[in-house]
């Protein structure tokens, strides 16, 4: 990941974060890197999961601070 | 401060940093000083920033360095557990943001402006030697040792630091402290909306406008967050903007004009059916809407202060730091401290640091960015609230935020009794007001909320707009407010929920398939009624409910910063770091003592209004002698108020309790820890192994 983002990145990096989707583009390169043998999720695919898993409330997952 | 201040060294510097020490102290000079006349809300902006970048440049790099030993050659979990979703490595300035708004919430909003009764002084000293010294170290602290042990979670950290015991009690005090978060936000909706057809029309229109957002970011264009927020935003803006012609019309203005109590059962009613349905539909729709409304606010808001510049009207300390306030009973120390909570310190935050941050840290070398300089941010947002408070006439605070019980429900008796406390207020000056921001009334809209959107729409309408937007500005501040308290409602049911499964399932363990249907109703049904009972004795308790309630939830919120400090504190020890631990140990003490005097004082203090085991008695000797008291009108209801004191007297006390065993487990912790003269904190990873050079 390059250090230095420009403005625009920052600005939609930070803004899907804090909705909790991380970088798409991050994980698609994590998967071809580290697992190029095992299927990568579409977008639509990702977003769902990521989606899903912000609100999985467990241990560790508390969303909504005072 | 060698290696991580790095290029920060030199004359030019030392210049600079000295010209900022100035400024701030000569800032300071002028709020703490100037007496009798009004000072410019930029002094406070300008004192915070720079105590702001003082503590940040030096007291956090020394936490970092000195009394954590924060290694940037260390592997984060980010790199050891990299799979692109949870643990991913992220860039520090867009890790900060989302560290930001999962610690961003009403807490830092309504606290200083309650606190705003005594004076801005007394806050502004609290807010920010509370974060300098307390609640940054804590964030900064909880973030570091989760990110040592693999991004588990405070729950996780105290079971396995301090024993079992202490672990299942502080899972207990966080349960409490979900309900009386939850009850107490809820109740801050509830009395902004009360009457007001405008506001409850535009927060109702949240629900249908989630709703479709939702569907079109499941099955329309899957994934489009920016098209649905922008959608959800324009369609929310439609609302706010024909909210006011719904309120001109009458007949369809009846069907949005609702008592306390009939929205407390529809809220109630609204947490149980969004906690139990998909949360795509509804909860994560609106989750995208408050985060991005909440950030879009505070940044217009830090820019309509500093281009309005407004002066602040309220005294610098005003009479009732004695305890006699009108807007929450109790004196200076410690009530204070409890009142300002989230802003100063908020033991919530813990939870938080030690959830999905440290699991997208880069490098521990940020630890201090992320960690301490998101909590002064949020700490500037309090400052921001409480300037939004002082910058009304200090007698349009106090009749928006005193009890009908105190000043009456008429214009001219409030202007009678505030001008009473000596405060300048003329009846005329609160009907025109109402007037203005589109309200029937604004008499004791207590809460806070409503008090900062007026504070809102004044600075904002100075901005842009002037006098006629004021109503859409104040509409625009309660709908941004109840947007995202109804969003933390929604989670938090199902957070406690998720918690009372998990307590029972101890005992029945198939209570615990959180698969199961007809768990989570009964696990949200059990939820709902914890928080509903208390929301619902806040909103028909003649003391306006806040009275009570908010000391409750600050006690209980500040307990937990107490505990995470404890374990803290437990950890250096376990480290061989005690040398240092007094930077845990003085704000962990702070805190007990002002959690463990206030916990007491709302239990056994004689004054009625503070003490409410005081306030029982009174009811029950009136009882006995056959006397109804207000707002009893019956016998039976005088035999609820009691029980309602009885029931806020046993969980004060338990709170009391859950200190006192977290102390006792505290100092068994450190006790053992000295005995072993090796290093006894259980980290995972190995030091030294350079971050990202073993895996991608």
């Amino acid at each position: 990941m390059p250090d230095i983002l420009s403005m625009k990145e920052w600005t939609v990096r930070t803004a899907r974060l804090m909705v909790g989707i991380p970088d798409y583009d991050t994980y698609v390169q994590h998967r071809r890197t580290v697992h190029p043998d095992q299927p990568i999720m579409t977008y639509e695919e990702f977003f769902l999961e990521r989606q899903a898993a912000r609100y999985a409330v467990g241990k560790g997952k508390f969303r909504g601070c005072c | 401060m060698t290696t991580l201040a790095a290029g920060w060294n030199g004359t030019q510097n030392k210049l600079l940093w000295a010209g900022i020490a100035a400024l701030g102290a000569a800032s300071f000079g002028v709020v703490a000083l100037s007496r009798g006349e009004t000072i410019n809300a930029a002094w406070l902006v300008i004192a915070a920033v720079c105590v702001y970048y003082i503590a940040c440049r030096f007291y956090a790099l020394f936490i970092a360095e000195k009394v954590l030993g924060v290694d940037p050659s260390r592997q984060t979990p980010a790199y050891r557990h990299n799979d692109g979703l949870d643990y991913v490595p992220t860039n520090q300035y867009v890790l900060f943001g989302h560290h930001f708004a999962a610690i961003a919430g009403a807490g830092p909003l309504v606290g200083p402006v309650l606190a705003a009764q005594m004076g801005y002084l007394p806050s502004t000293m609290w807010i920010l030697a509370g974060v300098v010294f307390a609640g940054a170290v804590q964030d900064m602290c909880v973030l570091f040792f989760s990110a040592r042990r693999d991004g588990r979670s405070l729950g996780d950290m105290i079971r396995s630091e301090m024993g079992p015991t202490a672990g299942a009690i502080a899972l207990i005090g966080v349960l409490m402290i979900m309900i009386i978060l939850l009850a107490v936000l809820a109740l801050v909706v509830v009395k902004a909306l009360a009457g007001s057809p405008w506001g409850t029309f535009t927060v109702a229109c949240t629900i249908p406008t989630a709703l479709l957002m939702g569907v079109y970011a499941r099955f329309i264009r899957v994934g489009r967050i920016g098209e649905m927020s922008a959608i959800g935003v324009v369609l929310l803006l439609v609302a706010l903007i024909y909210g006011r012609t719904v309120s001109e019309v009458p007949a369809i203005a009846a069907w949005f004009d609702l008592s306390g109590e009939s929205l407390a059962l529809l809220l109630i009613g609204y947490g149980f059916v969004a906690s139990v349905l998909p949360v795509w539909l509804l909860l994560a729709p609106r989750d995208y809407l408050s985060t991005f409304m909440k950030i879009g606010t505070m940044v217009v808001l830090a820019l309509g202060i500093l281009l309005v510049r407004p002066d602040l009207k309220m005294p610098a300390v005003t009479r009732f730091i004695d305890g006699t306030g009108p807007v929450w009973s109790g004196a200076l120390f410690p009530f204070l401290f409890i009142t300002i909570a989230c802003g100063a310190v908020s033991g919530f935050h813990s939870l938080i640091a030690s959830g999905t941050t440290p699991k997208m840290l880069e490098n521990e070398r940020q630890i201090p960015l992320i960690g301490y300089g998101g909590m002064l941010t949020e700490s500037f947002v309090a400052i921001m609230a409480l300037i939004g408070a002082t910058v009304l006439e200090p007698g349009v605070y106090f009749a928006m935020n005193s009890p009908a019980g105190l000043i009456g429900t008429t214009a001219a008796d409030a202007a009678q009794v505030i001008s009473g406390w000596g405060f300048t207020i003329t009846p005329d000056m609160m009907t025109q007001l109402a007037q203005d921001v589109g309200e029937k009334t604004l008499l004791s809209r207590t809460g806070g909320a409503p008090t900062l959107a007026v504070g809102m729409a004044s600075i904002l309408s100075g901005m842009f707009g002037g006098q006629t937007m004021m109503g859409i500005w104040y509409h625009f501040a309660i709908l941004f407010e109840a947007l995202f308290i109804l969003t933390t409602v929604d989670a938090g049911t199902r957070v406690a929920r998720f918690m009372i499964q998990d307590l029972i399932g101890s005992v029945v363990p198939s209570f615990r398939r959180t698969e199961v249907w007809t768990n989570n109703l009964i696990g949200s049904a059990l939820a709902c009624a914890a928080w509903g009972y208390f929301l619902y004795q806040g909103v028909i308790d003649p003391l306006g409910g806040i009275n009570t309630l908010w000391p409750l939830f600050g006690i209980s919120n500040q307990m937990l910063a107490g505990i995470a400090l404890i374990l803290c504190t437990v950890v250096l020890f376990k480290m061989k770091r005690q040398r240092y631990a007094w930077v845990t140990i003085l704000p962990a003490t702070w805190l007990l003592i002002c959690t463990l005097t206030a916990g007491l004082q709302k239990v056994v203090h004689s004054a009625p209004s503070i003490g409410f085991v005081a306030h029982a008695q009174r009811f029950s000797e009136a009882a006995a002698a056959g006397k109804i008291l207000a707002p009893a009108k019956t016998m039976e209801e005088m035999h609820r108020v009691i029980f309602n004191d009885y029931v806020d007297a046993t969980l004060a006390a338990l709170f009391v309790a859950v200190v006192l065993a977290m102390l006792f487990y505290g100092v068994m912790g450190i006790w053992k820890a000295l005995g072993d003269p090796k290093p006894t904190a259980i980290e995972v990873g190995a030091a030294g192994a350079l971050a990202g050079a073993s895996s991608a």
